[in-house]
């Protein structure tokens, strides 16, 4: 399991820890079921505070990606794949609809938005 | 290990000196944690530190260690503290392994193979004058003893600064170890905040005998920053989110207590995030209208 902390992205170190050990559950690395490293440990290893640790751990409880057993640590929970599924689609939705907004007030046609998406999807 | 909240509770303690006083100062340590305590030389912090310890005693106001009373448990609570000096208060002439033999009488839970392990870890010799040690190694050999004993709370002043960077890392690195339990705590004075930047887990900023800012390190860190803009716009963005402005010739720096309302409020505008010396600054210029 990896986990890469950025001083210089200015996104939080607690919600860096929470997108990464999302990103782990959903591509398969950690699955349903095990153990993750000890709030303790993960900040020992990662050299933060124990306190961010907690908060991305109980972050990750909240949205239903882990559960916690004091005493007995933190496990992957079962995913509900369909629902986080269509979650994403929800917030890629939500992109488009201000990629389109944005369009529209600049006078870009539906056309040229089409062109556009093929060529940033090429540039991948 | 006691059942207690806060290792350390300070409430509204004051103490007066001839030309410095310790003005009402309240702040917490909650057991499990590092709190880093910031401030230039002279803020007040050696003050505190020696407040808590009963060194000097206080002109009133509260101080609980470990639950307890400062000054009526005080025998009980220094068993189960430990005090790390920026200067070593043993003599020179002896050496690591008659330290032991000292402590070994004062600390009921003193741990000779632990000792060993530290030393080795350090490496420090043992049959060696501590006179003849450097700087470093002496700040090494305190901190050995310092954690040999089992002791609940760590009290550090200054106990990081004149060493360099490698050794400092390695220390930060035995003390989160030393935290992994969850039932011990640490208090740490210095004014290198980049150490505490990383590992502390709340903070207290001391400034000129008074408590400028206390609080969890992450959730200052997010909240602060700092706005940047012209010295005509300066006088247009709201104040009550300002801490204080800093101007210089080409424009003006904001300090601001709520980051994601003002980049909300101003989009056009940068707003870096600040870190700790950067807030210390700040808020030391709070009552300034626009400092340089």
């Amino acid at each position: 399991m990896n986990i890469n902390i950025s001083n210089a992205s200015g996104e939080p170190i607690y919600l860096q820890i929470v997108g990464q050990v999302k990103a782990l559950i959903l591509d398969g690395t950690l699955k349903e079921g095990e153990m993750l490293p000890s709030m303790r440990n993960l900040a020992l290893e990662l050299r933060i505070s124990f306190m961010t640790t907690k908060r991305a751990y109980e972050e990750l409880e909240r949205e239903g990606f882990i559960e916690s057993y004091t005493g007995k640590g933190s496990f992957v929970k079962a995913q509900n794949i369909e629902l986080f599924r269509e979650e994403q689609l929800r917030q890629i939705e939500s992109l488009l609809t201000q990629a389109t907004d944005k369009a529209k007030s600049a006078g870009v046609s539906v056309d040229e938005l089409h062109e556009m998406l093929d060529l940033v999807n090429e540039g991948e | 290990m006691g059942n207690y909240e806060n290792a350390i509770e300070i409430k509204n303690v004051t103490k007066t000196y001839d030309g410095f006083k310790l003005d009402n100062i309240s702040f917490c340590v909650p057991k499990g944690s590092i709190m880093g305590f910031i401030g230039q030389n002279g803020a007040g912090k050696t003050t505190t530190i020696r407040s808590l310890l009963n060194i000097t005693s206080i002109d009133s106001g509260e101080i609980r260690l470990l639950g307890l009373d400062h000054k009526k448990d005080e025998i009980d609570i220094k068993r189960r503290l430990a005090v790390v000096f920026d200067e070593l208060p043993f003599h020179e002439s002896f050496n690591a392994k008659n330290m032991a033999r000292i402590f070994e009488g004062l600390y009921p839970e003193w741990d000779n193979a632990l000792f060993a392990e530290y030393l080795d870890r350090f490496g420090l010799p043992a049959k060696k004058k501590i006179g003849q040690f450097s700087k470093g190694m002496k700040m090494k050999l305190q901190i050995a003893c310092a954690l040999s004993h089992n002791a609940e709370l760590l009290v550090m002043d200054e106990a990081t600064t004149g060493l360099d960077p490698v050794v400092r890392d390695e220390i930060l690195h035995i003390f989160m170890e030393y935290l992994r339990s969850g039932e011990r705590s640490i208090l740490m004075s210095s004014h290198i905040t980049s150490d505490l930047e990383k590992i502390a887990d709340c903070v207290a900023f001391i400034d000129n005998g008074k408590i400028l800012l206390t609080g969890l390190k992450d959730e200052l860190l997010e909240s602060h920053g700092i706005l940047k803009t012209s010295r005509e716009n300066a006088k247009s963005i709201d104040s009550s989110a300002a801490v204080s402005t800093r101007l210089n010739s080409f424009g003006a720096e904001i300090m601001v207590n709520d980051r994601a309302a003002v980049m909300q409020a101003y989009p056009d505008l940068v707003c870096d995030p600040a870190t700790l010396d950067d807030i210390m600054l700040y808020y030391v210029h709070k009552n300034e209208t626009g400092w340089s």
